[in-house]
């Protein structure tokens, strides 16, 4: 694409570079700003939380110490720790094997069924939110942390699709010698399938910690009591009790924003290769 | 494609190659019969926990959430059968009417400013150069962010007196509105603040203009072609599949948004103020319905009509798209 700048007439194509640039940066202060706001303002004194200024006038760190004296704070990490790895551990797992099922296997009734695969990630999650609820309901459930991450030992549709978009990609002969050598599909899927798409079930894994670290949903739905409270619902409540119709005490709010979100920056960071290939591939192939 | 990757174990029991795929002891046709046999059983083993999951937890809930919207069930008490009450209070319930509203100007102006976004986004990124892939984690960082989170940032920053933008704003001179408390401009500032997270889409379309044959371009260019004409005849025809996706994922997404408005105005009855009727989404209302005032068999009936506004739509841009949507080795 490097072409279009490329051209003889290099005096405007430095001036149209330049312009590029400067509007990729801006774009970059619009997505980093509200980061650095927030940081910013979790840090001040009450009153001077909208004051605007980059930099505290008064650096206050006591808003995070405040933040967790009043609040149990350390549970719902705790809480929310549990619930992201159990629900990553468990989707990884499950919708690896069922996607190894529909990419290895040809039996009867395949398509149609991956077709009802596709089509449940079609379908819209607010419409079985209800029906989900008495499923739980009726198991004596629904009052609990198990909602949140259970449903994923059955796989999910859209791990499910890109794992078997990986798994076709694996040469055919492979598993054909290791059959010839006596092994079980158990073993073709476990020794060889699932290490050779190591990278995929990685992408699978971090996309559902974040998914599963950011949900409010699911915790409005089934976490009554605060002790069970993941960070996203205690964030609710922390918005509930300091902020607006409540003690306007906007810097806790802040504070308490951060420590959500900071988690998935670091997460982000440590894995971005990973995030982006999965999603890029999501495009190209859906 | 299918046909070229997808794995052909033996189709006939019969094949010589079978059997020896299949391992010494399956030497006759009547062994390698049962081995295929057993490996069937094998397959749905492998595929067992998906058929358990979509039984157990969303063919059987739907099918319990159907007969569920012809009662009064509210997971507490006895249940009635009311016929088609539920049904007839969704046409006279304004809230319905209202709340379906709100949501389909949400993802009106939403889904087009997003995807026009993004697509610039993207191509201002692929023409940095070597630092792309800075700027594309950049863009990236607010989807980490949690929509709570997201939330609260609308709240602080779009604030009409306070804010940051409004206070940005006024050094052009620009008076800004209310923006979290006027029922006019709170859809617009939460579209706003939905442009924030789109960096999802942004690499979606920076991988696929990246994937444009770039001779495709230099034809273009031979011919004579301005930017605009090679945009026009080469990228968007290029990448009109991916755009397609982002349109019917992006739209499906709008028409359920929940968190970031359901964060910011509803939830306690000091924080639902009067504002919030204008960011009565559809979902926050079936969900105030079914969890907060346990009408179960009501919201039931919400969901479904949602199920199907979601559905017509969605094969209404299938459709429209199909007219646009290039792919390669054309017509399928």
């Amino acid at each position: 694409m490097t072409q279009l700048t490329m051209r003889p007439d290099t005096k405007e194509g430095t001036a149209k570079r330049a312009l590029r640039v400067v509007g990729v940066l801006l774009a970059s202060v619009v997505f980093l700003y509200p980061f650095v706001w927030l940081i910013s303002a979790s840090l001040k004194p009450s009153t001077d939380v909208f004051d605007n200024a980059l930099i505290p006038h008064v650096v206050q760190w006591s808003n995070y110490q405040e933040l967790w004296n009043a609040l149990p704070l350390f549970t719902w990490i705790g809480n929310s720790v549990l619930v992201t790895l159990a629900a990553a551990v468990t989707v990884t797992v499950s919708s690896a094997i069922v996607a190894f099922g529909f990419a290895y296997f040809r039996f009867p009734g395949r398509d149609a069924l991956f077709a009802l695969v596709i089509g449940t990630m079609m379908l819209p999650a607010a419409v079985t939110m209800v029906p989900q609820y008495m499923v739980w309901n009726w198991l004596h459930l629904a009052s609990s942390q198990v909602p949140l991450w259970a449903p994923n030992l059955f796989g999910s549709a859209f791990y499910i699709f890109l794992l078997r978009q990986f798994f076709l990609g694996l040469p055919r002969e492979l598993f054909e010698a290791a059959r010839v050598d006596g092994a079980g599909y158990w073993t073709l899927f476990w020794r060889i399938a699932a290490p050779l798409c190591r990278p995929a079930l990685i992408v699978t894994f971090i996309f559902e910690v974040q998914a599963s670290w950011t949900d409010l949903v699911r915790p409005l739905i089934y976490l009554r009591d605060p002790q069970l409270y993941t960070v996203p619902r205690g964030l609710k409540a922390v918005l509930d009790q300091f902020g607006d119709g409540g003690e306007m005490r906007w810097e806790i709010v802040c504070a308490a924003s951060v420590v959500v979100t900071v988690p998935m920056i670091i997460a982000f960071f440590v894995c971005q290769r990973h995030f982006t290939q999965g999603i890029a591939t999501t495009g190209s192939k859906g | 494609m299918q046909s070229v990757l997808t794995p052909k174990p033996p189709r006939s029991s019969k094949s010589g190659r079978t059997a020896r795929a299949q391992g010494p002891a399956t030497g006759t046709p009547k062994a390698a019969g049962s081995a295929r046999r057993r490996e069937i059983w094998a397959a749905y083993g492998f595929i067992s926990p998906w058929i358990v999951g979509f039984v157990v937890f969303t063919a059987g809930p739907m099918l319990a959430s159907l007969v569920l919207s012809f009662t009064d069930y509210d997971a507490i008490g006895s249940t009635h059968n009311v016929g088609f009450a539920n049904y007839q209070q969704l046409f006279e319930d304004p809230q319905v009417a209202k709340s379906l509203m709100n949501t389909l100007i949400f993802a009106v102006l939403r889904v087009p400013l997003a995807m026009a976004f993004a697509l610039v986004l993207a191509m201002l990124l692929l023409k940095v150069g070597r630092t792309a892939g800075l700027f594309r984690t950049v863009f990236y960082l607010p989807v980490m962010t949690p929509p709570v989170a997201v939330g609260i940032l609308f709240l602080l920053l779009f604030n009409g007196n306070v804010g940051l933008i409004n206070h940005v704003l006024g050094f052009f001179g620009i008076e800004g509105p209310s923006w979290t408390t006027d029922s006019f401009w709170v859809k617009p500032g939460l579209v706003l603040t939905s442009l924030w997270s789109v960096g999802s889409t942004v690499v979606i379309y920076f991988a696929a203009l990246r994937s444009v044959p770039k001779d495709l371009y230099e034809a273009a260019e031979l011919d004579g072609a301005g930017r605009w004409t090679s945009f026009r005849h080469v990228t968007l025809p290029q990448i009109s599949g991916t755009l397609f996706f982002t349109l019917i994922v992006n739209t499906i997404a709008s028409l359920q948004t929940f968190t970031e408005a359901y964060t910011a105005f509803f939830g306690t009855a000091t924080t639902q103020s009067y504002s919030s009727d204008a960011a009565l989404f559809y979902v926050v209302y079936l969900f105030q319905q079914a969890f907060q005032y346990m009408h179960m068999g009501y919201a039931s009936a919400l969901a479904w009509l949602l199920f199907l506004v979601i559905l017509v739509i969605t094969i209404i841009q299938a459709k429209v798209s199909k007219r646009f949507v290039y792919y390669e080795g054309d017509q399928r």
